[in-house]
Order: C-alpha cells, then sequence, then structure tokens
C-alpha cells in the first residue's frame, strides 16, 4: 500500500499529467489508496484524504464511495473534519440519496453545540442539501435560532428557514413572528435575512401579507436611513451604502405593494426619488440599485409620475456606454411597451442605433424592442432600418426578423406595391431563413393586387435570373412566371422600366431552375407546373415545353412525374381545347392548374366574387351571374359561372386537389345520362363518371330544341359542401393529405333563363346519379 | 435574488469551483456545466456580461485573465446586482489569499467553499459586510489549528 499523498501533492501530480490516460492512472490510484484508507478505523489524515476525494469529484470521476465516509467525518469531535465532512456533504449527497437522512441526527446534535462555528456549519448544510424530511424534523430547532441572541447564528438560521420555507411550505406559519422580531436588528447581515425571509413568507402564503403589510413604513425607514445616512465601511460599495440591502428591501416592498392595496404610495414615491438623487450612476453598483427601483415602481400600479421618472431612468441607461446597462435598460422597456407605449416611442432612436451594437445580446434585445415599436406612423422608416439590419444581422436571429418584419409589413403596409416589395426584399437577402407559410402567403398577396401583377412579374423575373439559390423567393417567381407570363412577354409596364423578355428566356429561367441541384423537390414541381402553364400563354415554344415535361415523365421523384404524366396526357388527348378554352374564361384552366400545384384549399384562396352555391341547398336568393348567352346545344362544364372558377371549389370542397384534375380531364368524356330537367324545350341532362376513388365527374350537358334562342341561360349546380375538420392549414405544395369519407351525394340545379320573352326560373334536385354503383 | 448556481472554470473548460442551490441530478448538472462553458467560453472579449439560455438569466465575468466566474439567475432577478455578487467574491478571495490568484483556488479549493459559504446560502447573500466574513473565517480557521493540536497531542 503506498503512504497517501497529502491533498496538494496529489493535486500538482494530476497536473503535471501530460495526457488524459496519464492523468486517469493517477487518479485511479490515488483513489484506491483513498478506498483503502477509508476502510481503516482510525486515520490522522482523514480529512487529508476526504479533501482529495472531492478535488477528484470536482474533475468529474466517481466519487460516491466517500458518501459514507461523509457521514462518519461529520459524527467527529474535530473541527476539521467536521469541516471538510458538511464540505463533502454538500458536495457527494443531496436529498435524493439514501445516505442524507443519516446526517440528520448529526445536524441536530451540532446545532445545538456551544460553539458558533459548528453551529454555522450544520446550518450550511441543511440549507444546501436539506431534503424536506430533514427540514420537518429540524424546523423547530431553526426557529429557536431565530430567537438566538448571536447574530452571526440569527443570519445564518434566517437563511436555513428560507429554505425550509421553500422546501416544506406549511412551515412558514412556524417562522412568521420570528421573521417580524428580526426586522428591528441593526446587524446588516440580520436584516438582509429577515428581509429575504419575509419575502419568502410571502410569496408562498398569501395571508403572511397582511401580517407583514404593516412593515412596510418600517423598511422605508430602514431604506431612508441607508439612502441618506453616512458612510458606513463595512458595507460600503463604491460610496452606496450597502446596496445589497437596499435592493433586496425594494424587492420585498414591491412584493408586498403588488399584492395589496395600500395607501403606502406616498411613502414610495419620496423614497424612490431619494434614491434616484442620491444614488452616484456611474459606476455599477449605483445603477444596479437605481435599476431595482425602476423595476418596483413599473411593477406596482404606481401614479403616473413615477412611472415618467422611471421610464425617465431608463432613458438614461439608453444613453449609458457600458453594454450592460444598456443590455438591461431594453429588457425593462420590452416589459411595458406594451402598457406604456407612447413613453418607450420617445426612445425609438436610440433602440434603433442598439440594433447595429456589436454584442449580439444587445443586438438581439434590440431586435424585439424595435419590433414591437413598428406603428403604422413609423413603418417606412422603421423598416429601413429593419431590413439593413437583416443583411447584416448574425444568423441565428434572421429567421426571428423576418417573420418580425413580414408581421410588421402585414399589419401596417402604407401600400401594396410597398408590401411586395418589403416581402421580395425579404425574400432576396433572408430567403432561407423564412418560414413555409411565407410562400402561400405572398402567393395570396400577389394574386389579391391585380393590378401590380405586370410589375410583380417582372420584378420577380429579374430577381430569379440573378439568383435561384433562395428557395422560398425561386417558388414564388416560379408560380409567377406561370400565371403571369403573358404580361412578361408583352413587355410593357408602367411602374417600372420593361426588359425585352423573349418566350425563350423564359424557358430558359425555368429550366435551369428545373436542373439545378440548389432547387427542391417542392420548388422543381412549382417550376413545372409554372412551365405547364405557359403552354397556354406562348405561341412558339409549344414543342420545347413538351419535350421539357415528358423528360420528367421518367422522375425519380414520383410526385414530379405523376405531374409529368398527367401534363402529357393534356398534351395528347386536349391538344385541341388548347385555343378553344377561350370563352371559359382565360384563367380558368390556369387556375385549376395552380389550385392543384398551389395546393390551397378554398378558405385561404381568396378569389373575388365566390358564388355561395351552397345558398341553392338553403333556400335563399344568391347573387345569380350570367354566363355567355347560349344559342345552341353545347356541353357545359360544370359550374361556369363566369367567376375565376371558386364555385367548382365549393362545388367540390374536400376532395383531394387531384380530383380536380380528373374532372378537368373527364369533362368531355361521355358517359351513361338521365335526364334531370325537361320543359318546354330546354333539356338538362346528366351523367357521371366515376373516374377513381376519389374522383366524381358530372357532366351536365343542356340543351334548346324550340325554335328560338334562350338568351340569359344560367345553370347553377351545388352539391353539399362536407365539412371536414381540422384543416384550416394551408396545404404545402405537393403535401396531399387525404379525407375520407362517406356522402350521399345530392344536387341541386338551379336553371333560368328568357324563352320568348318570359322569365323562367327552376330548381331541379337530383338524388341519383346514374353510373355510379349504388 | 436566488441564484440557481455558482461555477468558476478556466478558459481551457476546467471546473474549479461548482455550487449548486437547487438540487439536480448528476447528469443535470454536467450537463449544465458542458452548456455553460460552450456559451460563455464563445463570447468575444468587451461584450454584454448577461446572456439568455433556457429560462434562466447568466451573468458570467471574466477574472484574472483566464477565470471565468458564471451564475445562474432567475427570470426576476437584478443582473446588475448579480454582478456585484460575483465582484464582491473575488474581492473576498482576494482579501484571503492576498492577490489571489488562479493556482491559489486549485490548489486551495476546499478554503475557496469555505469562503463562499460565508458569504452566499441558498442562493441568497449572507453577509453585506467584508469585514465580518473576514472576521469570521480567521475565526474558523484558527479554530481548526487549535482542535488540530488539541487532538494531535499524545495522550499518555
Amino acid at each position: 500500500m503506498s503512504p497517501s499523498v497529502p491533498l496538494q501533492e496529489m493535486i500538482r501530480a494530476i497536473r503535471s499529467a501530460r495526457t488524459q490516460c496519464e492523468e486517469r492512472g493517477v487518479i485511479q490510484r490515488e483513489c484506491a489508496t483513498i478506498r483503502a484508507q477509508f476502510r481503516q478505523a482510525d486515520n490522522e489524515g482523514r480529512s487529508h484524504n476526504l479533501a482529495k476525494l472531492l478535488y477528484v469529484h470536482m474533475l468529474g470521476y466517481p466519487a460516491h464511495f466517500g458518501q459514507m465516509e461523509c457521514v462518519r467525518m461529520i459524527a467527529s469531535p474535530r473541527y476539521s473534519e467536521k469541516r471538510v465532512g458538511y464540505l463533502g456533504a454538500m458536495m457527494l449527497l443531496d436529498e435524493k440519496q439514501d445516505a442524507s437522512l443519516l446526517i440528520t441526527n448529526s445536524i441536530k446534535n451540532d446545532l445545538a453545540n456551544s460553539n458558533q462555528y459548528v453551529q454555522s456549519l450544520a446550518l450550511c448544510t441543511l440549507a444546501c442539501m436539506g431534503s424536506a424530511e430533514m427540514c420537518r424534523d429540524l424546523a423547530p430547532e431553526i426557529n429557536r435560532l431565530l430567537r438566538a441572541s448571536n447574530s452571526y447564528i440569527k443570519k445564518k438560521a434566517a437563511l436555513c428557514a428560507v429554505h425550509i420555507v421553500r422546501k416544506v411550505q406549511d412551515l412558514g406559519e412556524l417562522f412568521a413572528p420570528s421573521a417580524r422580531c428580526l426586522l428591528t436588528e441593526k446587524n446588516h447581515g440580520v436584516l438582509h435575512g429577515a428581509v429575504v425571509l419575509i419575502t419568502e413568507l410571502c410569496e408562498c402564503n398569501p395571508e403572511s401579507l397582511e401580517r407583514f403589510r404593516k412593515t412596510v413604513p418600517d423598511l422605508v425607514q430602514i431604506m431612508k436611513g441607508l439612502v441618506i445616512s453616512g458612510y458606513s465601511p463595512d458595507h460600503d460599495v463604491a460610496g452606496i451604502s450597502d446596496p445589497f440591502l437596499q435592493v433586496r428591501k425594494c424587492e420585498i416592498m414591491k412584493l408586498i405593494l403588488t399584492k395589496i392595496d395600500t395607501n403606502a404610495f406616498n411613502l414610495i414615491y419620496v423614497f424612490t426619488i431619494q434614491v434616484a438623487t442620491n444614488t452616484d450612476s456611474t459606476k455599477t453598483v449605483g445603477n444596479a440599485v437605481l435599476y431595482e427601483t425602476v423595476l418596483t415602481v413599473l411593477d406596482i400600479k404606481s401614479e403616473s409620475g413615477l412611472r415618467v421618472l422611471a421610464v425617465n431612468i431608463l432613458g438614461r441607461f439608453l444613453l449609458n456606454n457600458d453594454r450592460n446597462i444598456r443590455y438591461i435598460a431594453m429588457i425593462s422597456l420590452q416589459k411595458i411597451v406594451g402598457t406604456d407605449h407612447n413613453a418607450v416611442q420617445r426612445h425609438r432612436g436610440t433602440i434603433v442605433d442598439c440594433l447595429k451594437d456589436q454584442d449580439a445580446s444587445v443586438k438581439r434585445r434590440a431586435l424585439e424592442l424595435s419590433l414591437a415599436l413598428v406603428s403604422a406612423s413609423n413603418i417606412r422608416s422603421m423598416m429601413k432600418e429593419l431590413l439593413s439590419f437583416l443583411s447584416s444581422c448574425p444568423p441565428e436571429l434572421r429567421s426571428q426578423t423576418a417573420s418580425g418584419i413580414f408581421i410588421a409589413a402585414e399589419r401596417y403596409a402604407p401600400s401594396q406595391r410597398w408590401h411586395i416589395d418589403t416581402i421580395l426584399h425579404v425574400l432576396t437577402t433572408a430567403g432561407g431563413d423564412v418560414r413555409d407559410e411565407t410562400v402561400p402567403n405572398l402567393i395570396q398577396l400577389i394574386t389579391n393586387t391585380s393590378e401590380l401583377h405586370c410589375y410583380t412579374v417582372h420584378k420577380l423575373y429579374r430577381a430569379l435570373h440573378n439568383d435561384i439559390s433562395q428557395q422560398p423567393l425561386v417558388q414564388v417567381a416560379c408560380w409567377c412566371i406561370g400565371e403571369y407570363g403573358d404580361l412578361l412577354l408583352r413587355g410593357e409596364c408602367q411602374e417600372m422600366e420593361p426588359v425585352q423578355v423573349t418566350e425563350d428566356d423564359v424557358l430558359d429561367v425555368l429550366e435551369a431552375v428545373l436542373q439545378s441541384h440548389m432547387s427542391s423537390p417542392s420548388t422543381r414541381g412549382f417550376a413545372l407546373t409554372a412551365t405547364m402553364k405557359l403552354s397556354t400563354r406562348i405561341t412558339e415554344n409549344v414543342d420545347r415545353i413538351r419535350s421539357i415535361v415528358s423528360i420528367y415523365g421518367s422522375c425519380i421523384d414520383v410526385e414530379l412525374q405523376q405531374r409529368a404524366v398527367e401534363y402529357n396526357a393534356l398534351f395528347k388527348k386536349y391538344d385541341h381545347m388548347r385555343y378553344s378554352t377561350e370563352w371559359l374564361g382565360q384563367r380558368f384552366l390556369v387556375f385549376v392548374c395552380s389550385t392543384f400545384s398551389a395546393g390551397l384549399s378554398p378558405p385561404i384562396c381568396g378569389f373575388p366574387q365566390v358564388c355561395d352555391l351552397l345558398d341553392l341547398l338553403g333556400g335563399s336568393e344568391p347573387p345569380l351571374q350570367s354566363s355567355p348567352a347560349l344559342g345552341s346545344t353545347a356541353p357545359l362544364p360544370v359550374g361556369t359561372a363566369g367567376t375565376a372558377g371558386g364555385d367548382l371549389l365549393d362545388l367540390l370542397g374536400g376532395l383531394e386537389p387531384t380530383a380536380i384534375m380528373t374532372v378537368l380531364l373527364s369533362v368531355f368524356s361521355v358517359a351513361p345520362t338521365v335526364s334531370v330537367y325537361d320543359k318546354d324545350g330546354v333539356t338538362v341532362t346528366l351523367s357521371c363518371e366515376k373516374q377513381s376513388d376519389s374522383g366524381l365527374s358530372i357532366t351536365l350537358t343542356a340543351s334548346n330544341s324550340t325554335d328560338s334562342d334562350i338568351r340569359g341561360f344560367t345553370l347553377q349546380a351545388a352539391v353539399p359542401k362536407v365539412c371536414i375538420s381540422a384543416s384550416n392549414k394551408i396545404l404545402a405544395v405537393h403535401l396531399k393529405s387525404s379525407f375520407s369519407f362517406q356522402v350521399n351525394l345530392k344536387m341541386r340545379l338551379r336553371i333560368s333563363y328568357t324563352s320568348q320573352g318570359s322569365a323562367v326560373q327552376d330548381t331541379v334536385q337530383v338524388d341519383s346519379f346514374p353510373g355510379l354503383g349504388h | 435574488m436566488f441564484m440557481r448556481f455558482l461555477l468558476l472554470f478556466s478558459r481551457q473548460g476546467k471546473l474549479r469551483l461548482q455550487k449548486w442551490f437547487t438540487p439536480l441530478t448528476d447528469r443535470e448538472k454536467k450537463k449544465v456545466i458542458r452548456d455553460m462553458m460552450m456559451l460563455v467560453l464563445a463570447r468575444p472579449a468587451r461584450s454584454c456580461n448577461f446572456l439568455q439560455w433556457r429560462d434562466l438569466k447568466i451573468v458570467y465575468k471574466r477574472w484574472y485573465a483566464s477565470l471565468y466566474f458564471c451564475a445562474g439567475l432567475e427570470d426576476h432577478d437584478n443582473e446588475l446586482l448579480a454582478l456585484e455578487v460575483l465582484h464582491r467574491y473575488v474581492e473576498l478571495l482576494d482579501k484571503y489569499f492576498g492577490n489571489v490568484c488562479e493556482l491559489d483556488i486549485i490548489f486551495n479549493f476546499e478554503k475557496a467553499y469555505f469562503i463562499l459559504d460565508e458569504f452566499l446560502m441558498e442562493g441568497e447573500i449572507l453577509e453585506t459586510s467584508k469585514v465580518a466574513v473576514g472576521v469570521s473565517l480567521e475565526e474558523a480557521d484558527t479554530l481548526q489549528e487549535t482542535m488540530e493540536e488539541y487532538m494531535s497531542k499524545p495522550a499518555y
């Protein structure tokens, strides 16, 4: 057995180990020695051994075998062994260990020891790791010590009592009377402990608040004494007498006054003014006290004069050179920006300057506060600042900045164009950090501002031309080009300098997006759909589009492949339809495709003039839209009403997006028909065909067999809307959710027309559909 | 003010002192220590001394070029005062050891704990007077020697 090395030599040995491995070796040897020596009953160097073990523990190595040794050493009569034993108990034992219960008795004995330092050891350990049972056992002892004559013990007992109250709330009652007495002490340590104890009692037990409310005048008196009275060298910190005690007093007053309505406000007023004027704010400690008073004033329901004073102090803090002071000023202002908005607005300039500070913590606070200060009047200047911040801010703050900018822009945008510009700016600078909902939101916004379509598409085209790496930007740009490509190709634009773009250029850009390795699958989906949409808009390069699309018919990505195949089918089967869809309304085909690609569900779509066909089912009169007058038999696709097809969605609300495409494709197929309306030569027949498990296509054919023209023919059809819950999220592109439900399909038709001078209006209900299995 | 923990660690990531004022498991303690070291050691010079970590405020101060003092506070606490507390602790160490440096704290770590226990308890300040803390430490030390001397006297 090698001789044990005293603590310092061991530390030296460990530190001189050059590698981790060597260090482990030294520690293992030492631990073995220590373990062996623990087993020996009597040993001179016990405290040294335990100290060594504690050092090893601090380095991170296991030391649980020392727990029993701690227990033994605490029970030793020697002070040095007790001291290290208690230290070991605080480091190695905690309330969850069983061994901690073993020391309860030792602590109890030591609390009654004649020597105050032994008592203090016990108090300290109990406060550090006392479990609830231990606290309950020893609470009466602590209470007795609170009334002892020794102030050294009293102050320790006070904080020990705080620990007990935090662990076991019910014991608060026990300490309340003693706590009250402690307030009359002169000793600052005891006073401090007393204030903490009373604070804790008030926090956990509202009834004691009443009892201690009478102490408020005393507290203020003591505070005044501290602030005004002379220099006390003991407690002085840079000229402030006992700032710790001062702060503690503020806290307790804040606590009492927030919970109870008292008339002590005038007292608070007086003392706050005194603190503010007498405290030297050039040093941190003075600022600490001022800060605390400010917090107190802002937390309690003080009158406006005091609040103004507090906000002014915070304003002064904002101008301080010390970063710490600026930081805490912004934290406090953040708390009151909701209630005292105008007061904080006055300091907006300084806050915005803090955005340019080097320090990341200060930047973060400045950002939060700036976003809270944005209002309708300062939106333009604030947005300039925020956008320049976005380009230079640290990466962890980018997404927060971006979303803050979006929210602010949405709320206070002075004009649509400004709004779109702002969003585009954000997408170009920080496109990778924006949230997913941004893309559909932006698409919706663009759609709604029809007068700016030309401007938007030009701008987006330019942005896309420059950079195709920012995914949200690319997605929006693709969608826009697909949708408004004709405006782009036309080349004229009032709002900005137009760029002469040929069809080939546009297709080049879209192809680049499709082929780029930086594009995500959803972006490729957008680009493919956009390319497809352009096939209705451009005249010369249809073949090129067809070849692009057919390449993706064998793409690995299933989503893209499906789209490409379906688009190909459109090319093959319905090519003749391409230009005869004029009368459908230019954007009908487009709309359906875009619905498919963007996956927007009806409520979020926001298309104007959605005719509520459901009213048909309810029986009330909806505003009717007139369709082009028909003079001859012509097949009608479902729900023509001259609108952008919002009706279509209403009719089919709840079906999957693919179903819409399916409907489109089968619009002209022949199927068993049934006549649903036959009157005076006007007939309407219905045929339906089950396309897939989720899709049903219905064709209504109206024919006129009279001699004269039928004018103002309107046909409206409605099916019961199926309500599906939990679906007001935007369906992101290529994310399909399937809804399965059972519906008894009914349809109600309203037919109105003018024939031979008389207006006819009829409503027919169709309950059974041919071609369905049941 | 309710301090949750107080840590001292060196620039190289070695822990020199740890004091926990709330019960945590060993694993949680290790996690906190790792996180604190990562956060604090990554801060550039001349930055703000306050951080936000989970739901706590972290106050840290760098002393003696290589030693970091790091304290975790609750949300409603006064950070400037916490800085003062750290400052006061350094002053106490200085007074006790006489021009303290990191080596003193390494080789006499148990004394650093004793000093801390005279100054803070249960996360709160125990004694606001520097002089009083110094006096009680001295007396406790003399007590230690006296008893040791007494006990090591051979009993014939």
